[in-house]
C-alpha cells in the first residue's frame, strides 16, 4: 500500500489497531467486528486526507476518535456512510462493503439506491446538525421511516414521539428547528437517526456548535445510549466524554492513526509526543 | 441635559428639572417636515395629471364604460387568465424538470438542459410564438411511425394538430419553462449542502431527497421570481395577438379598428391588466408564508389578521399586550 507516510513512524504499536478491537472477546470466542476499515485512503485534488486508516470496533463498543483539526478524522467518519467515497481501502459494515459490492474478484460501484438501502442501518449526527428546518421536530424524525422504511404514519409518529421522550424533549415535538436551541436540535437530531434503527451510529463533532451549557445535555443522551449498548464512532474533542464512555479511543493526526488503545492507556499514559502534545493542548 | 427633552407621563412638572422615570421614555418624535412639504407637492400633481386626462377631450369616457365589462373583452380576461394559468403550471412543471435534468451529473440530461434553456432563452419570445403559429409552413404533415421504414402510426396536418391556440400556449409555455427552470435550480443551489448529507444519511434516495427535503425548502427562493414570472406571462399573453389568439389584448384591437376608437380600448385594457396582476399578489403571499414556515421563528400575522386585530383594537405584539394587562 502507501509507503510510510509521515507519522507511520511516530505511530506506536502498543495495540495495534485492526487487532485491539476485532480481536477474541473475554471467552477467547472471535467477535465480527461491525465496522472494519483496513487501509482507507481518501485524497482530495492531489493532496491525501487519509493516508491508510485502519480500525475495527466491535458491536456495543464506543470509539472516540481524536485529533486536531484537518488531521481526516470527519472525513474518515463520512467514508463510513459513504457521505464520501474513498480511494483506496475497504470498509464494511456489519461484513458488507459500504458503497461496493463485491463479486468474485470483482468490485462494482453500487448504484444510489442501494446506497441509500445501506445507509439506513448507519445513522449520522451532523456538527450543524442538519435538521430539516420547513418540518418539526416530529417530522424530522419520522420522514424515513415513513417514507423510506415504509411503516404507517401513526406506528412512526409513536415511535417518534418515544425517541424524543427518550432525549427528554416530548413538549416539543411540534416545535420548528428554528424555535429549538442548539442543545434541543442536537438531540432532535440524535432522535432522527436513532428512527432508523441503526446498528452503528456516527457522530460528526456533535457538541462543537453548541454553548458551553448545552453540550450536558447532549453527551448526557450519548453516554445513555453508549450504555444501551449502542455501537458508536464518535468524532469529538470532549476528552471527558472520551475518557468516561469510549471503549477505545484513537488519535489520528495527519491522516493516519498515532496511537489508539483504551481511554485510561491513550488519554492518561500517551505514548507519542504527538497525542501528548495535543492532550496537553486541549484539557 | 438629555433629560430636558424627555417629558415625563403625566407627571406634574414641579422645580425646574422635573424628575423622570428612568423606566420610560416617552420622547416627542422627530419631525419629518420635508416628508409632508414632498408628499403634498406629488398630491397635487397627481391630481392635475388625473384632472387632464378626465377633461381630455380626445378620450371619450363613455366608451371606457361601454366596453370594460364588454362580453367579448370578458371573453378575453377569461382566455388570458386561462392561458396564464395553464402556461404558468405546465412550464413549472417543465422547469423543475429541467433544473432537475441541469443540476444531475448525468453529463446526456446536463447537456439536454443546457441546450433547452440556451434555445429558448436565446431567442425572441414573439419569433417563437410566429414559429409555432407557422409551423405549418415548415413541416405540413406530422406524422408518428417508424424511422425509415414506410410504416406510420397517425399523420395528421399540422394545422389541424395545433391551431392558434395551442400554438400560443406552447410558446408561452415551452418559453417559459427555461426561464423557471433557472429559477428552480437557484432555490435548489440555494439549499444547504448538510441537507442532502442529512437526507442521505437517514437512507433517502436521491429522488425522495429532491422531493422531500430539497424542493420544499428551495421554494423559500423561487416564490418570489415566479411570482414576478406569472405577471410577466399575463402581460406577454398580448403577444399572441400576433397568431390571432382571442385574448384580451387581440379583442380590444379588433373592436378599435371598428370603431377607431384606440385609446379608450388600450385604457380599458390596462385596467384589466393591472387589476389581474394586483389579484395575483394574493396566492403569491400566502404561498410565501407557507412555504415560510420553520424559517422564522414564528410567522408573521397576515393582512386580515393585522386588520381584525385593529378593528379589535387589541395589539398585535404580545408584549404589549402583556405589559398593557399588567397596567
Amino acid at each position: 500500500m502507501t509507503g510510510p507516510g509521515p507519522g507511520t513512524s511516530v505511530a506506536t504499536s502498543r495495540a495495534t489497531t485492526a487487532s485491539l478491537a476485532s480481536g477474541p472477546d473475554a471467552l477467547g470466542v472471535a467477535v465480527e467486528p461491525l465496522l472494519s476499515a483496513l487501509k482507507v485512503r481518501k485524497s482530495y485534488g492531489g493532496v491525501e486526507v487519509l493516508k491508510g486508516i485502519s480500525l475495527a470496533v466491535n458491536p456495543g463498543q464506543v470509539m472516540c476518535l481524536l485529533g486536531p483539526s484537518g488531521s481526516g478524522k470527519s472525513t474518515f467518519l463520512r467514508c463510513i456512510n459513504h457521505l464520501e467515497r474513498i480511494d483506496g481501502g475497504r470498509i464494511s459494515v456489519g461484513g458488507e462493503l459500504v458503497g461496493y459490492a463485491q463479486r468474485k474478484d470483482r468490485i462494482f460501484e453500487m448504484n444510489p439506491r442501494e446506497v441509500a438501502r445501506q445507509r439506513r442501518g448507519i445513522g449520522m449526527v451532523f456538527q450543524r446538525f442538519n435538521l430539516f428546518p420547513h418540518m418539526t421536530a416530529l417530522e424530522n424524525i419520522t420522514a424515513a421511516p415513513i417514507g423510506v422504511r415504509r411503516i404507517s404514519k401513526q406506528k412512526a409518529k409513536d415511535r417518534g414521539l418515544e425517541l424524543l421522550d427518550r432525549v427528554g424533549l416530548a413538549s416539543l415535538a411540534q416545535s420548528y428547528p428554528a424555535q429549538l436551541s442548539g442543545g434541543q436540535q442536537q438531540r432532535v437530531a440524535i432522535a432522527r437517526a436513532l428512527a432508523m434503527d441503526p446498528q452503528l451510529l456516527l457522530f460528526d463533532e456533535p457538541t462543537s456548535a453548541l454553548d458551553p451549557e448545552l453540550v450536558g445535555d447532549v453527551l448526557d443522551v450519548m453516554r445513555t445510549l453508549a450504555a444501551d449498548g449502542m455501537t458508536m464512532v464518535v468524532v469529538t474533542h470532549e476528552i471527558g466524554f472520551a475518557r468516561g464512555a469510549a471503549d477505545v479511543v484513537v488519535f489520528m493526526d495527519g491522516g493516519v492513526v498515532v496511537e489508539s488503545g483504551p481511554p485510561a492507556e491513550v488519554l492518561d499514559n500517551p505514548q507519542s509526543p504527538r497525542t501528548r502534545a495535543f492532550l496537553d493542548s486541549v484539557m | 441635559m438629555t433629560q430636558a427633552t424627555l417629558t415625563g407621563p403625566g407627571r406634574a412638572a414641579a422645580g425646574p428639572a422635573p424628575e423622570i422615570d428612568p423606566d420610560d421614555i416617552v420622547a416627542v418624535p422627530l419631525r419629518h417636515p420635508w416628508r409632508w412639504i414632498l408628499a403634498v407637492f406629488l398630491l397635487i400633481g397627481f391630481v392635475c395629471l388625473g384632472i387632464s386626462l378626465w377633461q381630455n377631450q380626445n378620450i371619450d369616457h363613455p366608451t371606457i364604460t361601454e366596453f370594460i365589462f364588454n362580453p367579448r373583452i370578458l371573453s378575453g380576461v377569461v382566455l388570458t387568465i386561462m392561458l396564464t394559468v395553464v402556461a404558468m403550471l405546465v412550464s413549472s412543471v417543465l422547469g423543475v424538470l429541467l433544473a432537475v435534468m441541469r443540476l444531475s451529473n448525468n453529463p446526456v440530461m446536463n447537456t439536454l438542459a443546457w441546450l433547452y434553456v440556451w434555445a429558448f432563452r436565446g431567442t425572441p419570445l414573439l419569433i417563437q410564438i410566429v414559429f409555432w403559429g407557422y409551423l405549418g409552413l415548415l413541416y405540413s404533415q406530422i406524422s408518428m411511425g417508424i424511422p425509415f421504414t414506410d410504416f406510420t402510426i397517425f399523420s395528421v396536418d399540422t394545422n389541424t394538430l395545433i391551431p392558434a391556440l395551442t400554438a400560443g400556449l406552447l410558446a408561452l409555455t415551452l418559453n417559459q419553462a427555461a426561464y423557471s427552470a433557472e429559477i428552480v435550480r437557484s432555490g435548489m443551489l440555494s439549499v444547504d449542502e448538510g441537507q442532502y448529507e442529512a437526507a442521505y444519511s437517514v437512507g433517502m434516495s436521491p429522488v425522495f431527497t429532491l422531493f422531500k427535503v430539497v424542493l420544499p425548502q428551495a421554494m423559500r427562493v423561487i416564490i418570489p421570481p415566479m411570482g414576478n414570472e406569472t405577471i410577466s406571462m399575463l402581460k406577454n399573453t398580448s403577444l399572441l395577438s400576433v397568431i390571432a389568439v382571442l385574448e384580451l389584448y387581440t379583442v380590444a384591437t379588433q373592436i378599435s379598428s371598428q370603431n377607431l376608437r384606440q385609446v379608450e380600448l388600450l385604457l380599458v385594457v390596462s385596467c384589466w391588466y393591472l387589476f389581474l396582476t394586483s389579484v395575483l399578489s394574493i396566492p403569491q403571499y400566502y404561498l410565501e408564508r407557507y412555504y415560510g414556515r420553520g424559517k422564522a421563528r414564528s410567522l408573521p400575522p397576515t393582512p386580515f389578521q393585522r386588520l381584525r386585530a385593529a378593528l379589535r383594537r387589541t395589539p398585535i405584539n404580545t408584549h404589549r399586550t402583556d405589559s398593557q394587562d399588567a397596567s
